[in-house]
């Protein structure tokens, strides 16, 4: 559970807390996309190291570690099937690029997980509301856009006591071998998921005793504004992408296996 | 035993939430842990079934430092019973919810029904044997989650807020039943904001604030202490309310139940007759 830690918001003030989060998430689209565009080793790799700046900026560097460490069960999987499946499609040979895929694949999920909790970590959920409705989405999906977020770090806390309570009740969930360590989860996915099916009755009750949608047009107490820190990720983004789809269509980039034999 | 030595603790977000408690609990003591919202409590009792552990100072359970050990092997001797008992319900029925404790620490299937048997006799529970545990009431799931734990027969047991949401009658059988198990020779942990439920039992109260032990004696001393009790924003059982306000008049200060309030009362009025 330590993996939605890392997409726990904190309110502080740095130029990255500051950004317009639709700025912010055309950057993380683009992050995506360059990801999924490049199974190359190389480029994902400096993807990731590229996210770091950013986390110290934002000094959020305790919780991308630990959304990182969550992200390690999920990463470890990935690259275990990965490298099984392409060593018997391989027919059966241990070759070094068979791993050097694997870390790749396995890389692209990081990457994939790292922008998305960076995100998550420095945009609040209030301005993750306005930045929908102000591109004209409908009330009710931002709505249910911003709970949803707003319930991820309840659902983490409740996570983790529930974790306790079946712990203390002798539950050990690193035992046994891989499907008993799946089913371990059991004791603790039905008393969570009970509580929020549980918790969206109740907010659906709480919302309608406070007549929520009975007046149509809603005002905003703030605006959200792009200032200049946006102007210059924005274009940083567009560089990225530009020079994303360039590599890609008219270059080929090395594998590690074949600079290292070389 | 439970021994925690000058235990300090933060959590991940950077609260500090205990600030140097040291505490002896001996076997088959009767303990109340009392205090203002976000005192500490829940965090110190995480810490007697190693669930928590001091980012300084150490805690030994039976002499066993918490750190060198797993959760799963103090939970043996360290039943907890978590406030909310939908934290911990899962199984399709009652009797299963019982059992998987008992399977957990690998108890013999035959022994295991055995146990169970017990549990839901002991709490009054054998008629929801089959029944799934989210259609019971909230006092019944309190109870089933209090039966799932006692099954296992811990030698100490932490009950966190356990009269919460219950109502007088239950609260009373609660009561009782806990003084009852403190009686056969468990060592009881209970943390709680009820003075009433408090001074009717009078065990041994530890009164926490910002993370620290501010006060530790016997219930009726501590809560007749007023200027204590207000730092601590506890609001004394209003028997010691009446006796304080009595004490002018020759009245002892220290009652807090209100049997010992009666027999006080009465032996005046004879001495009056006389
Ligand atoms: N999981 C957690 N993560 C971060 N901080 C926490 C966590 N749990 C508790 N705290 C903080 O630690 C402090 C002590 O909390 P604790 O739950 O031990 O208090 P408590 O005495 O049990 O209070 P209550 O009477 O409300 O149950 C509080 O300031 C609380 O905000
Ligand atoms: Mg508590």
């Amino acid at each position: 559970m330590s993996m939605f830690s890392g997409f726990q918001f904190r309110k502080i003030s740095t130029p990255i807390h500051n950004l317009d989060p639709r700025i912010k998430f055309i950057f993380v689209i683009v992050i995506f996309a360059v990801a999924i565009m490049f199974n190359e080793f190389l480029v994902l790799v400096v993807l990731f190291f590229a996210h770091i700046p950013i986390v110290l900026v934002a000094k959020v560097q305790r919780e991308w570690i630990r959304s990182m460490r969550g992200a390690a069960f999920l990463a470890t999987i990935i690259f275990v099937t990965n490298l099984v499946f392409s060593y018997i499609y391989g027919g059966y040979q241990l070759a070094p690029w068979i791993l050097e895929n694997a870390i790749a694949l396995t890389l692209r999920f990081v990457v994939l997980v790292e922008s998305f909790s960076i995100f998550f970590l420095t945009t609040s959920p209030d301005h993750l509301g306005l930045a929908l409705e102000q591109s004209h989405i409908p009330y009710e999906f931002c709505f249910a856009f911003t709970t949803a977020v707003r319930f991820v770090p309840v659902l983490a806390e409740e996570a983790q006591t529930i974790m306790d309570a079946q712990k203390a009740r002798g539950l050990e969930l690193e035992k046994g071998n891989f499907l008993k360590r799946i089913r371990n989860y059991i004791p603790i996915l039905i008393p969570l998921i009970v509580s929020a099916i549980r918790r969206s009755l109740e907010l659906a009750e709480a919302m309608e005793s406070k007549a929520w949608g009975a007046i149509k047009k809603r005002t905003n107490l703030y605006e959200l504004k792009v200032r200049k820190g946006d102007y210059i990720l924005i274009t940083l983004t567009i560089v990225m992408l530009i020079i994303a789809v360039y590599v890609r269509l008219y270059l080929s980039i090395p594998s590690l296996t074949s600079l290292i034999s070389h | 035993m439970i021994e925690t030595k000058d235990v300090y603790f933060t959590y991940p977000n950077g609260v500090e939430a205990l600030k140097g408690v040291s505490l002896l609990i001996n076997d088959g003591e009767f303990v109340a842990i009392m205090g203002q919202n976000g005192a500490g409590k829940t965090t110190l009792v995480k810490h007697f079934n190693g669930l928590l552990k001091p980012t300084k100072g150490e805690v030994l359970v039976d002499s066993i430092n918490t750190r060198e050990t797993s959760v799963a092997k103090l939970a043996r001797n360290v039943g907890f019973v978590f406030q909310n008992p939908d934290h911990q319900l899962f199984c399709e029925s009652v009797e299963e919810e019982i059992a998987f404790g008992l399977r957990n620490f690998g108890f013999e299937e035959s022994l295991i029904k055995k146990r169970v048997d017990w549990a839901l006799n002991l709490l009054d529970l054998t008629k929801y044997r089959q029944t799934s545990p989210f259609l019971l009431s909230g006092g019944e799931r309190k109870r089933v989650a209090l039966a799932s734990v006692l099954a296992w027969d811990p030698k100490t047991v932490v009950l966190d807020e356990p009269t919460i949401g219950q109502d007088h009658r239950q609260k009373e059988k609660l009561r009782q039943f806990i003084v009852q198990l403190n009686t056969q020779g468990k060592t009881v942990v209970v943390v709680t904001h009820d003075v009433e439920f408090v001074a009717e039992s009078n065990p041994r109260v530890v009164l926490m604030s910002e993370g620290k032990i501010v006060a530790d004696g016997l219930a009726e001393k501590i809560l007749t202490d007023e200027a204590l009790l207000t730092k601590a924003s506890i609001v004394p059982p209003q028997i010691s309310q009446i006796f304080l306000q009595l004490s002018d008049l020759g009245f002892p200060a220290n009652i807090i139940d209100v049997y010992q309030a009666r027999d006080v009362l009465l032996k005046r009025l004879e001495a009056r007759r006389k």
